[in-house]
């Protein structure tokens, strides 16, 4: 197979400019509408502002990003070959494990990239609320696309409700809160137990069911949860949703002017600032967030993960086994779920305000789509498939009519390139080594 | 055959019947300890139906299956469900048609196969979330099992390899290996060797007769490869429209008219009878 791959380091400088101009091209067609053009409010009438030198820089971005790209793409390519043909003799099953050994250094270099940047982020956007407040949003949505990602892409359960868990830990943490007068802290465990039992609620009468069946009726659950909060004004306050939902303090301290009570700003005597809470906020989402990877990552290798990926492989082989597939994948439910009520606490204790309205079907499925177009399973994917999927809308603003065309649009391109998501390779839970046991 | 001591399985009038078809009617059985017990029959005959009753795939419509345990005492496989046959049973089976989990390495095949004695080490997921030595031991005697079954069933160099890139060949022999990581009492294998060339069918041959003689597993064997059940079978049980119409060691099966004909049709069993009569 190898004596069909041109050797890819051997590309011609023209071929790369050529490559890296047609993705200019596609760059400036999108960016024509979506950043060349903005609307700005002249004395009450709304008019189109050109934003020509933003346009080229953006396209020039996408230039030199491709040709950065593209080269080391080539270069891991070429590397990839030289293994290959190393190795003739076993060169089929060593692909798939070289492979694998290779990406591994290159992922973990982003990943820790990624958090570097996620860290640092509100040191250098200390004065930009919409900054810090976008990736707030990102981080929610990495959230949940990590709590989802153990039921669709680990245990291949196809959850179109997802964003029912995240609404009844929402609702629970704002009822608690404004009838009980519970803090954040206290309703986190308790409305991440009551979204796992709905969770279980959902799984246990789909338990037969596959692929669209599931789909169907997970969709039609999503929907439930969201018609009975509408309908049922006396729990959950019906279309006009739930106010003035308690905020999260820092051990106590709440983040809000100076009053009576110390307060963040008055315990540390600094001067109080609105930017604190976002920035707060921000970092409680990022370690919500973080705990989340790191757990859901530890269960990934822990047995029951292992039984979540055998049961999306094939369940009946599990069966016999000695699985009991009706635990694991009640389980899976869940735990996804659970992870969901968190990010859905998180979400109703920055908003101080919910309602139905933040609960759509659309919410389920961008979630989905985070988790499909990060490929399944991947932890990392869930995040560049949420920079993309809440950036791109953010991006495209001003021309909120289109954003979904764009959004479908970006789908089918990633889904055409890359059927597998963005980062569709898995990495093994444990590994042989020839000196004895594994890692 | 061994008469003296009870069987490790007995099947007894079994039936399983789908609507109007009657896919086993019938039928008993008994399975010795330690030893090959080969099932065959043509196409269609119900071989793989009596396993999926067997192993709680089916619930059989009329008959029972008893199962001896040594240590859980006498076991009604009928009324188990099927993670309870390969669970508390220890009754594991393989499938005609492969059935791996494709994505996950052949290490983690055999991991998953462990999972019931790990999800209980593992404490329910707490004790291995924080990682504590109980389950951290558990998890190396689990991988030592797997690298031992790997290592003698020569896998091993395919270890962190995704089961579904392997070959045909290689994928039945994890099949197996898999199945075996379940620590079965009685393993009732569908076609093992279906696929398979001359000279690995001959290292299966080995194999089973290996773990029925030194392991002391029990070797239920669907097969249609007659070098393999007449080479390794103790005992032969040949089943045709879901009736078991011969039982006996693989020289008198060989000899059955009645088996002879239900292979070869009436003809041509008469020319062959001739045949040999003539010869």
């Amino acid at each position: 197979m190898a004596t069909f791959v041109l050797a890819p380091h051997s590309l011609s400088p023209a071929t790369r400019l050529k490559d890296a101009a047609a993705v200019a091209f596609i760059a400036l067609l999108l960016g024509i509408p979506m950043i060349g053009l903005t609307t700005v409010d002249s004395g009450g009438a709304l008019q189109i502002a050109t934003r020509w030198p933003t346009l080229l820089i953006f396209v020039g971005i996408a230039f030199a990003g491709r040709l950065v790209l593209r080269y080391g793409i080539d270069q891991f390519k070429a590397h990839q070959l030289t293994r290959e043909r190393s190795s003739a003799a076993t060169a089929a099953a060593a692909l798939a494990d070289s492979s694998g050994r290779t990406a591994k250094p290159a992922l973990t270099w982003v990943a820790w990239a990624a958090l570097g940047v996620a860290l640092t982020l509100p040191i250098f956007f200390a004065d930009n609320r919409y900054v810090v407040d976008t990736a707030t949003t990102v981080l929610i949505y990495v959230m949940l696309g990590w709590g989802l990602n153990v039921v669709v892409g680990l245990a291949g359960l196809l959850d179109l409700g997802y964003v029912a868990f995240y609404a009844v830990g929402a609702y629970t943490y704002a009822i608690l809160g404004t009838q009980f007068g519970w803090g954040f802290w206290e309703a986190l465990p308790v409305a991440g137990a009551m979204a796992a039992l709905f969770g279980v609620l959902l799984g246990w009468p789909t338990l037969r069911l596959r692929g669209d069946y599931l789909a169907i009726v997970t969709l039609g659950f999503g929907e439930i949860i969201r018609v009975i909060l509408v309908n049922w004004t006396e729990l959950s306050g019906g279309p006009n949703g739930i106010a003035s939902i308690p905020r999260p303090t820092f051990f106590g301290l709440e983040l809000k002017p100076p009053g009576d009570d110390p307060t963040f700003s008055s315990f540390f005597g600094i001067e109080y600032s609105p930017i604190h809470r976002l920035i707060f906020l921000y970092y409680l989402i990022l370690a919500l967030a973080l705990l989340t990877n790191l757990f859901v990552s530890r269960m990934r290798k822990l047995p029951i993960g292992r039984a979540w990926e055998a049961i999306r492989e094939d369940e009946i082989a599990c069966k016999a086994m000695g699985i009991n597939a009706r635990n694991v994948k009640l389980s899976a439910f869940a735990i996804g779920a659970m992870l969901g009520g968190f990010a859905g606490v998180f979400f109703a204790a920055r908003m101080g305000f919910i309602s139905p309205e933040s609960f759509t079907f659309s919410e389920s499925a961008i979630i989905l789509a985070i988790v499909v177009l990060g490929g399944m399973g991947s932890q990392l994917g869930v995040v560049l498939a949420s920079l993309v999927l809440v950036l791109l809308p953010e991006l495209g603003r001003d021309f909120a009519e289109y954003r979904m065309l764009l959004f479908g649009a970006a789908m089918v391109l990633i889904m055409v390139w890359k059927p597998g998501g963005i980062l569709s390779h898995r990495e093994p839970t444990l590994r042989y080594t020839a000196d004895g046991d594994g890692k | 055959m061994s008469a003296t001591t009870a069987p490790l399985l007995s099947v007894e009038r079994l039936t399983m019947r789908f609507g109007g078809l009657l896919a086993i009617d019938d039928m008993s059985l008994n399975v010795a300890a330690r030893q090959i017990t080969g099932v065959i029959g043509p196409n269609g005959a119900g071989k793989t139906t009596f396993f999926n009753c067997l192993t709680g795939f089916y619930k059989p419509t009329e008959g029972s299956v008893r199962l001896n345990h040594p240590k859980r005492g006498l076991m009604r496989l009928e009324a188990l469900p099927s993670h309870q046959v390969a669970h508390k049973a220890q009754v594991v089976r393989t499938f005609q048609n492969i059935r791996l989990f494709p994505k996950m390495t052949v290490l983690e095949n055999l991991m998953v196969a462990q999972h019931n004695a790990l999800q209980h080490a593992s404490g329910f997921s707490l004790a291995g979330l924080f990682g504590l030595a109980g389950y951290r031991r558990a998890e190396a005697a689990a991988m030592d099992k797997a690298i031992g079954w790997l290592k003698r069933l020569d896998l091993i160099d395919k270890a962190n390899t995704a089961a579904g890139d392997l070959p045909h060949g290689m994928q039945r022999r994890i099949e197996i290996a898999r199945a075996l990581c379940v620590d079965p009492l009685l393993l009732c294998l569908d076609e093992p060797a279906a696929g398979l060339n001359p000279r690995e069918s001959a290292e299966l041959n080995e194999l089973l007769k290996h773990l029925a003689g030194d392991e002391g597993i029990a070797i239920l064997l669907i097969e249609h490869d007659m070098s393999v059940v007449m080479n390794v079978s103790d005992h032969i049980c040949v089943l045709n429209y879901g009736r078991k119409i011969a039982e006996g060691t693989p020289t008198h099966i060989q000899q059955d008219p009645n088996v002879i004909k239900a292979y070869l049709g009436e003809d041509d069993a008469d020319e062959q009878l001739h045949a040999e009569a003539s010869s």
